[in-house]
């Protein structure tokens, strides 16, 4: 356990050295923007959309009281969206999703000898295959998160409107009430946490996997899971200090 | 030239390599032979600093490997080509961005110079027309082929080959033999090669190194291993019904 914890910090000097050839690096950046970020996103749009119809209704169910006004259902759906929902909910499935890809991709070169290729021609594989995944994810992630809380408000709103629920007014006065950005910048930050976490966990596992298909499967797994693990983790921390 | 002074190599309680010692020539193929465990990839894995010897020393025209920092040997592996048994092709990257990538690492040219290049190395292993299929569209003498570009796209003044002909048929296998014999000559490179197959030996074999047991046991060339007394190596020859029918 204490070996592989020390195998991960050692990890991050070789990840983040400097790039051999920056103009090479940076169209790799934008390349997994595209692969991992871009290629996330309808299933960013579609899980937002339904969880956050879903969480209006649940929320509706619950708050059916006089003393409470029907904003409030607006309200609340916009505080768990941003605070939590979003930035959390979402980076767990994005540590299924882009956790899995990493990991399985960098493991499938490591048991082809590919980075060993990389390495014989005298190219640093950790900085060349991790470090412009890591950027990558921890600019495009937060993108995602603003796209998911959009959608999942919409979905909430949309859901509201046509069930009857409450009017359109109710809801958009329930969004509106009491907004402060910090919260949004908690929930950014968050996230950028959160990708560095998927990617760099997920990136260790597949660069030391050794054997055949069998250990990339297994580390892939390994992958989620501890990502997954630490997400929940961190954001505690994260929460207590930001908002305890 | 390659030289190999007293390497050796162990993995906790298990010595794979001991004080192994030899000379690898420019412009000759130079064969690595031996059982399957007997060290032969831990010595290629260590004559290219994949792995890091205990002892010794291995010379590259002079210059020692072992004792290089980082930058040093990240210097010296320009200088490496290097065929891997499985090819170890980019999986993302087509044929002719493969072939490519050492000139955009190391190089300054031009895109237009870097195709030419590609396309120079490519038609030299025979494949034109492939520039823009996946490694997965390949058969594996093709993936062998393009592993060969790839390793000499940069002009390297040494060349590795970790078995480079397993797994492919005995036609293809003596196409690649041949292929690699003809570009150490043409560009006067130190090539060393793994290999089980004596096909290759008594093909291409100008010096022949037969590890046993982590021991380089027998030197020669592949006229003087017909003729060896020793009991190892031709045990080892025997398994090959090819060589058996030689030798008796």
């Amino acid at each position: 356990m204490l070996k592989t914890i020390g195998l991960y910090f050692l990890f991050h000097k070789d990840v983040f050295s400097r790039p051999p050839r920056r103009k090479l690096f940076w169209r790799q950046v934008f390349s997994e923007i595209w692969r991992l970020g871009m290629d996330s996103l309808p299933i960013v749009v579609l899980l937002s959309i339904f969880m956050g119809a879903a969480l209006t209704i649940q929320l509706n169910f619950n708050t059916d009281s006089p003393w409470l006004p029907l904003y409030t259902i607006g309200f609340i759906t916009r505080q768990t969206i941003i605070l939590e929902f979003s930035p959390t909910i979402i980076s767990l499935i994005l540590a299924g999703k882009v956790g899995s890809r990493i990991s399985s991709e960098i493991g499938t070169m490591r048991v082809t000898e590919q980075i060993d290729a990389l390495e014989v021609m005298g190219i640093n594989p950790a900085n060349y295959l991790v470090l412009p995944k890591v950027i990558a994810c921890m600019f495009f992630h937060p993108i995602l998160i603003m796209v998911s809380i959009g959608f999942a408000i919409w979905g909430g709103y949309f859901v509201g409107i046509a069930t009857g629920m409450m009017s359109s007014y109710e809801f958009v006065y329930g969004l509106q009430f009491d907004f402060r950005t910090f919260d949004l910048f908690y929930a950014l930050l968050k996230t950028v946490i959160f990708a560095y976490l998927i990617t760099t966990i997920s990136a260790f596992y597949g660069y030391f996997t050794q054997g055949g298909a069998l250990e990339v499967g297994r580390a892939s797994t390994k992958a989620v899971v501890q990502s997954s693990i630490m997400i929940i983790a961190v954001n505690l921390v994260i929460t207590q200090l930001m908002l305890g | 030239m390659i030289s190999v002074k007293n390497l050796y190599k162990s993995f906790g309680e298990k010595v794979v390599l001991h004080n192994i010692s030899a000379d690898f020539k420019a412009g000759e193929n130079n064969l690595v032979i031996g059982l399957s465990g007997s060290g032969k990839t831990v010595l290629m894995k260590c004559l290219v600093g994949l792995e890091k010897p205990q002892q010794g020393e291995i010379l590259f025209d002079g210059r020692d490997l072992v004792s290089m920092n980082e930058h040093e040997q990240a210097t010296i592996r320009q200088d490496i080509g290097m065929v891997f048994q499985g090819g170890a092709l980019f999986d993302s990257l087509t044929v002719e961005e493969n072939v490519i990538f050492p000139l955009d690492m190391y190089t300054n040219k031009t895109s237009e110079e870097k195709i030419e290049r590609a396309n120079f190395c490519l038609c030299r292993v025979n494949l034109e027309n492939t520039n823009k299929l996946y490694p997965s569209e390949l058969s594996g003498g093709m993936k062998k082929r393009v592993a060969i570009a790839r390793a000499i796209a940069n002009n390297p003044r040494y060349l590795f080959c970790d078995e480079p002909n397993a797994g492919l048929d005995p036609r293809t296998a003596a196409v690649i033999d041949e292929l690699i014999s003809e570009i150490t000559k043409e560009y006067n490179m130190t090539t060393i090669i793994n290999t089980h197959d004596m096909n290759s030996v008594l093909q291409i074999g100008d010096n022949v190194a037969f590890v046993y047991q982590g021991n380089l046991w027998w030197k020669g060339n592949k006229h003087s291993i017909i003729e060896s007394h020793n009991l190892e190596l031709i045990e080892f020859l025997h398994a090959s019904e090819l060589t058996k029918r030689l030798i008796t």
